[in-house]
């Protein structure tokens, strides 16, 4: 118990004595979701939203294979982007290992099927009746699916709001592709997981305290974003 | 002003024909009702008309253009306005969606004086900041018109509009949608199963059962001899199985309940009758006329159907009639109240 409110009052001191590493992992943390998430985003609202709309083979599988990758574990695709892009993989000439640029690539395909399967069951319950009623009222395709997207709005909002949280909290990816170097690819979990293994338990819990504070803020100005949409 | 050229209009799903060789045409300004029991493929027809869905044979040719080319059919939907009988609005304000039709046209100009007029002639003046999803079933079919009137269109679609609702709402939605025929020379589709309302507008009738045409043309000619199907589907009318005998130059229908009418129709054998209810005269006093069927009776049920009001009244068979508010006012009759009835025997419709 004692440890707890420790790690409380040093995740305090530590932030507003503007600890310069702290905020190195910090905005580490929040540059790696935040293009993985936006990538994710860009990458998997069009594929959702086309899903949605289309009838064509094989749809109920690909949303099957979605969903599981929506649960897949992190530290597999973490393992798999490994194989990958090391100095023996398909992509080892890049020299992306154990750089922020990996750990962006193994969090988009974790954020991606988050945000294309809460898309696909946002848009898919848009009623047919509006897009009828859109139809019938003169669009064209485009406005259509513009129209249909802007009706999911509050279940889009959802997506980035689950995918900010799976990507903000995994650990296993990012420390297989990132290799949790000090100053370079450490970000607020792995540092946990660090500091941890290390027996600095009240440092460990500040930053976890830390990584909810920042969870929180995000949760919150996304959930206020959702209800003012809700509103519209 | 739009023509509509329907030819051998057919259209299935799967093993279900929903609709089979149609063949119909309108000419700018008409007034088409189509009447039909529920699932007799009356919003088939319209989703068709519409262009929202395509027929699985047959063509649909809007003032001489082939709507199924795909290079017309944007062009000519966005002539075309419907309002169909569950509307579902954008989760936004009512302003938004009226004016939805003209954004997604590229129009700029006057944009929110053309909202404030379009609500303002559905009666929804100052609606414009509510969310649409708040309104009632009445506000949002006005709603649902003020989005389809607001660009203008040719030809107007209404896909039983007033069904479910109250009688206030209706009579809004009627008085609107006989003006736009009227006064802006509009072509209306209104598929109804409501003959009354049939009767009311339409310059043309059709008739759909089960998918197919039972019966198309002009509507004075059709509701004054009317077919038995169309007498039939709808108890509104003092539809009615009986017996006739042949009397003179008259036949006596025993309708059973020891009731008889009196029609100027000679047939023997069992007949269909009806009576239009706005054929009976309704008194307080037995009228002295022998010529006439006259029954007493008392009042069963009274619907206000906006200027007039519909009554049922029983004389061991209920009939239906309908007179004008005034009449009702001035009769001061209520349920239970005991009055006569009297129609014609020319009014005694027989099948």
């Amino acid at each position: 118990m004692d440890q707890i409110l420790e790690g409380l009052v040093q995740a305090f001191w530590l932030l507003v004595t503007l600890n310069h590493e702290l905020y190195l992992i910090l905005f580490l943390t929040l540059r790696v979701s935040g293009i993985a998430v936006a990538l994710g985003t860009i990458v998997g609202i069009p594929i959702g939203a086309s899903v949605a709309l289309r009838d064509f083979m094989g749809k109920k599988l690909f949303i099957s294979i979605v969903n599981t990758m929506m649960g897949v574990p992190p530290v597999v695709v973490g393992l798999v982007v490994y194989l990958f892009l090391s100095a023996s993989g398909p992509l080892g000439i890049l020299r992306l290992l154990y750089t922020p640029t990996a750990m962006i690539i193994a969090q988009v395909i974790i954020a991606a099927p988050i945000v294309i399967g809460v898309t696909v069951s946002a848009v898919g319950s848009v009623e047919n009746g509006i897009r009828d009623k859109v139809i019938s009222l003169g669009a064209t395709k485009t406005q259509l699916t513009l129209t249909i997207l802007q009706e999911a709005r509050v279940g889009l909002v959802t997506a980035v709001i689950l995918a900010f949280g799976a990507t903000l909290s995994e650990v296993g990816a990012v420390i297989i592709v990132g290799g949790d170097i000090r100053w370079v690819t450490r970000v607020l979990t792995t540092a946990i997981v660090y500091e941890t293994e290390l027996g600095n338990f009240s440092f460990a819990l500040a930053l976890g305290a830390i990584l909810l504070l920042i969870a929180f803020v995000i949760n919150w100005v996304l959930t206020r974003m959702q209800w003012s949409g809700l509103r519209r | 002003m739009a023509s509509f050229q329907i030819e051998s209009l057919t259209k299935r799903y799967g093993r279900v024909i929903a609709l089979n060789n149609v063949t119909l045409s309108l000419d700018a300004a008409d007034f088409l009702t189509v009447v039909g029991p529920s699932g007799a493929g009356k919003t088939t027809l319209l989703r068709l008309l519409d262009l929202l869905e395509k027929p699985s044979s047959g063509s649909i040719l809007i003032d001489g253009e082939d709507a199924q080319d795909m290079n017309n059919c944007l062009r000519l939907r966005r002539e075309i306005g419907i309002v169909f009988q569950h509307n579902l609005m954008l989760n936004t304000s009512v302003s938004a969606n009226v004016v939805y039709p003209l954004k997604i046209r590229g129009e700029k100009s006057d944009l929110s004086g053309k909202v404030s007029r379009a609500l303002e002639r559905v009666g929804l003046a100052g609606y414009e900041k509510r969310r649409a999803i708040t309104l009632s079933g009445g506000e949002v079919q006005r709603v649902s018109l003020a989005q389809a009137l607001i660009y203008s269109p040719k030809i107007l679609l209404l896909d039983e509009p007033t069904a479910n609702l109250d009688p206030r709402n209706s009579s809004i939605i009627e008085s609107i949608v006989t003006q736009v025929n009227r006064e802006d020379a509009v072509t209306i589709i209104l598929s109804t199963h409501n003959v009354a309302q049939a009767e009311r507008f339409a310059s043309k009738v059709l008739i759909l059962r089960s998918g197919e045409v039972a019966d198309y043309g002009n509507a004075s000619k059709m509701f004054s001899n009317p077919s038995s199907f169309l007498a039939t589907f709808t108890e509104m009318w003092n539809v009615y199985r009986g017996k006739a005998l042949p009397i003179g130059d008259l036949s006596l229908i025993d309708l059973g309940d020891n009731v008889s009418v009196k029609s100027s129709t000679i047939k023997k054998g069992d007949v269909t009758t009806f009576i239009n209810p706005d054929e009976i005269s309704l008194t307080l006093r037995p009228v002295e006329n022998s010529g006439r069927n006259i029954f007493e009776g008392h009042i069963v049920e009274i619907v206000d159907l906006g200027e007039r009001v519909q009554l049922e009244v029983d004389c061991g068979k209920k009939f239906t009639v309908r007179i004008t508010k005034t009449v009702f006012k001035d009769m001061r009759i209520n349920l239970e109240s005991r009055v006569y009835l009297s129609f014609k025997a020319s009014a005694v419709v027989v099948n």
